[in-house]
């Protein structure tokens, strides 16, 4: 069975108990009409306790899917986890039953999503939603539940939450929403939240809103945030080291500083390159050429290469591992020194 | 491209009020949502306009307005001294012809069924006069390499092409006519990072070879930035504060511009500890009933009394170079 969640065991990641959470190189596979597509192409991180770790892709990258996977709430079929594992204090929660994994799903990581209207159910209000977390996973009382749902209200800083517990969702602003979701998502004290967009649905002074106070819930534990996202303005925010995904690989990952100083791979140079910045008018944007590959069609090799310019005759032959260009610091790409450099590109 | 000349469109004291009404037998109206209330502003050639506000402020109505495809409650928009807010039939058709409008989602903006040059070349069904019609091919082939698409690709459907493509499908179409003016309305927020460069790019290289103005709304306060000579915010139904991009960012004047612009996240982690951020409480209140005087006085740390009996006009006041409509700026 599954270890208890003492304190001593919370806190006690030290350096042999190794990280928190690690994926270890994860397939995905989505069974379509056209063909198995693989979504997840051998992907590894880890998230250390007390860390904000940020995944950062365009859509089709896989960022989700990896999430999805280690909530264990892909939908199977179409996908299938064709290899891999995904370590949660060292023990595999893919070779988890399904029971021993639903006791871990909410309680001990958590997610919330970027459209917390439809992650919500409209018929119920937002007090028993949230209440429902206590009675399904501690089996707390109705009274009771009501009463933890108005002090979580309460910390994820929802105004009026005596009143507003017997709301219905609808009723809610998408700030307020995502609040809610959040109320949830931390309902049971998670070790791990993985935050899927949170924001991307909302406007700029309310993402700092929802931002600010996901901060605040990770300073005032030891819960670890995974955070994906494709805002490289949000990640430059909060993150304390980033994986950057493309084509359903890691393309680098590395300390947030590091990336920001000099990226090693060239999908992220060409990012940092093409995003206007609010603080200061530049000239002409360098935007990447070309797009993202379709994963029906992958492009054999790496598959950045196509729009890179760094590339060679034998980025398409050989897809190049994350080679480890540093101490916490890896980049798949064969000339990850040039792009480093700066030295052409 | 700088703006040069006198302005080619005008925009005065623009009101759009939407009825609320009960009852379904005897609708009766009860209110009115005031989604654009009294926005004034003007545009010169080869200009580009940015309009940012966050969701409810106004600024896809007032695009809606400023193509007449929404008629407004009051005000006047005016096209090089011709007004299209009131026009109608063949006097409409011609003002039209002038002002073209790119859409946010370029995957519901293009019709499935039609090929790309059909929805390209479209516009010239509607105004013949533009290119005869044994030249329409050409112009659409044209068009086509002038926005980086293949020609050759004029046969084939929307749903063969990326986003991004997609996306320059929908400016092909607002080029056809050699419009002087292109409203484009959250242009690539729709699109992947790495797509909306290319776009941006784009759009700038065509107002570079056309002279287009543009008047460009978005949300995203980085991409305004990067393509606007003038920037105006728009709050509730209300411009805010209205001036050149630099004055603007650099010396904002109206306390929601500046909690704007604190909120927008900079992609450098470099000093991210001493960042000052103005977080606002609360959300902004219902456009059908806004607060009395300035409308972002419930959620202004600067607000006194005088705010809610007051409204602060849009006006350049001691001290600084540009319009703001705040009592303390």
């Amino acid at each position: 069975m599954w270890r208890s969640t003492t304190p001593a065991a919370r806190g006690g990641a030290g350096p042999h108990d190794g990280p928190l959470l690690a994926v270890d190189d994860l397939h995905v596979e989505f069974v379509t009409r056209q063909g198995v597509v693989k979504a997840v192409n051998g992907v590894s991180y880890w998230l250390n306790p007390g860390e904000t770790l940020a995944v950062l892709g365009e859509s089709g990258s896989g960022k989700s899917v990896t999430a999805q996977a280690i909530m264990g709430i892909l939908d199977t079929p179409p996908a299938r986890v064709s290899g891999g594992r995904i370590r949660f204090r060292g023990t595999d929660l893919l070779k988890l039953r399904e029971d021993a994994r639903s006791q871990i799903r909410g309680r001990r990581i958590a997610m919330i999503f970027q459209d917390a209207l439809s992650a919500l159910n409209p018929v119920f209000t937002v007090g028993a939603q949230i209440g429902e977390m206590f009675r399904v996973h501690l089996g707390d009382s109705r009274r009771e539940a009501h009463r933890k749902a108005i002090e979580l209200m309460d910390r994820v800083r929802i105004p009026g939450a005596r009143q507003r517990v017997h709301d219905y969702p609808h009723q809610f602003s998408g700030g307020m929403r995502q609040r809610v979701m959040i109320a949830m998502a931390i309902a049971l004290d998670p070790e791990v939240l993985i935050a899927d967009e949170p924001t991307t649905a909302l406007d700029v002074t309310v993402q700092a809103q929802i931002m600010e106070l996901l901060a605040e819930l990770r300073r005032e534990s030891d819960m670890g945030l995974i955070l994906i996202t494709h805002d490289l303005g949000v990640v430059a925010d909060v993150a304390d080291r980033i994986a950057v995904m493309y084509g359903g690989r890691i393309v680098e990952n590395a300390l947030v500083h590091d990336v920001y100083r000099a990226p090693a791979h060239p999908y992220t140079k060409g990012l940092l390159e093409s995003i206007p910045r609010v603080d200061r008018k530049g000239r002409q944007l360098s935007a990447i050429e070309g797009t993202p590959p379709n994963p029906l069609d992958m492009p054999p090799g790496c598959a950045f290469t196509p729009r890179c310019s760094y590339r060679q005759d034998n980025c398409v032959a050989d897809v190049p591992p994350l080679h480890r260009i540093g101490p916490t610091r890896g980049s798949a790409c064969h000339y990850w020194r040039e792009v480093l450099d700066g030295s052409h590109g | 491209m700088a703006a040069t000349g006198e302005p080619i469109l005008e925009v005065r004291h623009l009101v759009k009020h939407f009825p609320l009404t009960q009852g379904a037998l005897f609708r009766k109206q009860v209110g009115a949502i005031r989604a654009v209330d009294g926005v004034s502003f003007e545009l010169r050639r080869g200009e580009t306009l940015g309009i940012v506000g966050e969701s409810g402020c106004g600024k896809s109505t007032l695009a809606k307005l400023l193509t007449a495809l929404e008629r407004p409650t009051s005000g006047s928009v005016r096209i090089r001294g011709r007004e299209i807010a009131h026009a109608r039939g063949a006097e409409l058709k011609q003002v039209r012809r002038n002002i073209q409008m790119v859409m946010q989602d370029p995957y519901t903006s293009l019709n499935p069924r039609m090929t790309v040059g059909d929805i390209v070349g479209e516009p010239y069904e509607i105004h013949p006069e533009v290119v005869p019609k044994g030249d329409r091919r050409r112009a659409v082939r044209e068009l086509l390499e002038v926005v980086g698409l293949n020609p050759d690709h004029a046969d084939r459907y929307p749903h063969q092409f990326s986003g991004g493509q997609r996306q320059r499908v929908g400016i092909a179409r607002g080029l056809a006519l050699r419009p002087e003016i292109i409203i484009c309305d959250e242009p690539v927020s729709a699109l992947d990072v790495s797509i909306q460069a290319q776009v941006v790019n784009l759009l700038e290289r065509l107002q570079d070879e056309f002279g287009i103005a543009y008047v460009f709304i978005a949300h995203d306060l980085s991409v305004i930035r990067h393509i606007s000579d003038r920037v105006g915010v728009m709050y509730l139904g209300k411009m805010v504060e209205l001036g050149a991009d630099a004055e603007i960012y650099d010396r904002p004047v109206h306390p929601y511009t500046q909690a704007l612009l604190s909120a927008v996240p900079v992609p450098d982690p470099e000093g991210r500890e001493r960042r000052q951020r103005i977080i606002l409480q609360g959300d902004p209140p219902s456009p059908a009933s806004p607060p009395s005087g300035c409308r972002f006085r419930t959620r202004c740390w600067k607000a006194r009394e005088v705010c809610a009996e007051q409204e602060p006009l849009l006006q350049i006041r001691p001290g600084t170079a540009h319009a703001s409509a705040c009592h303390f700026a």
